[in-house]
């Protein structure tokens, strides 16, 4: 994983915000994640395969969420709500897609999205490469994007 | 107009519905994947389709090549998260007639469902 790929997804969430959040977003220092590090409330998750390998996870506290949410559909959802967790999915899916799209050199895939609610949780992650963290600051209140991403060789030599 | 939402995310159908509805003169219907858009094209006789390209069971592509093979021409436009120009040649070579990534704006939106059916008017 590179600065590049970190760019990558950070513009991806900036353009996401800027069009269909009609809001902004700020990003901290991006940190490196420990494995066994808690997660937010919610995580919407999307696996990469292909030229790269990994997976970007969208952490956020509920409440962020679900202003995020309400933002993004136009109308108050409330998580225990079928329509939240496929919001979720769609907001990590548009920033896994833009990002994709921004990342030269090579044929990415991303996988359908799947969101995680609850607390006091792990993600495992099959690679043992490094979990990139950035935290991220927009109207809606805090939020993680938690990047992990490899070369399929380096991946194999890993695991 | 008669449009045909295909998408496999509610939420995102609930967008784009929504957005078609505040421009007016859609009447709207929706499916959920490849396979339930060609069973409701069936039925619903669309004039525009609005087709994501990731969905299981049939995905847009796959939709939009048996589409075009039965010889339907109604207008396609793809809105998806797939933006590599690649992608979009396959798109196009496939029969779609416009290409809009998401995320959009509403304005997007409209604009590109405007300029496809503008195009295909002047055609």
């Amino acid at each position: 994983m590179n600065s590049q790929h970190i760019r990558c997804f950070l513009e991806s969430t900036e353009n996401l915000f800027s069009t269909m959040l009609s809001s902004s977003v700020e990003f901290a220092k991006p940190e490196m994640q420990h494995r066994d590090a808690k997660h937010h409330d919610i995580c919407g998750i999307i696996g990469l395969s292909g030229d790269l390998v990994g997976s970007v996870v969208i952490g956020l506290p509920t409440e962020t969420a679900v202003n995020a949410v309400e933002a993004f559909v136009g109308m108050r959802i409330e998580p225990e709500n079928a329509d939240f967790p496929d919001a979720i999915g769609e907001l990590a899916n548009i920033v896994a897609g833009g990002a994709k799209a921004k990342m030269e050199g090579g044929s990415i895939s991303i996988s359908c999205p799947s969101v995680v609610i609850g607390t006091d949780y792990t993600i495992q992650r099959p690679l043992k490469s490094s979990s990139v963290r950035i935290p991220c600051r927009s109207p809606f209140g805090r939020f993680d994007l938690i990047v992990c991403i490899t070369a399929p060789l380096e991946a194999a030599k890993a695991a | 107009m008669k449009t045909l939402i295909v998408d496999d995310s509610n939420t995102m159908r609930m967008i784009i519905s929504s957005t078609l509805k505040k421009l007016g003169g859609h009447e709207i219907e929706t499916a959920c994947d490849g396979k339930d858009a060609l069973s409701k094209a069936v039925s619903f006789k669309p004039d525009l389709v609005l087709l994501d390209w990731n969905m299981p069971n049939m995905n847009g592509l796959e939709f939009l090549k048996a589409f075009r093979a039965a010889g339907v021409k109604t207008p396609v436009i793809m809105v998806t998260t797939e933006a590599e120009k690649e992608r979009v040649i396959q798109a196009v070579q496939a029969g779609a007639n416009n290409y809009l990534v998401k995320p959009f704006t509403a304005d997007q939106l409209a604009k590109r469902v405007e300029d496809t059916l503008t195009k295909l008017k002047a055609a």
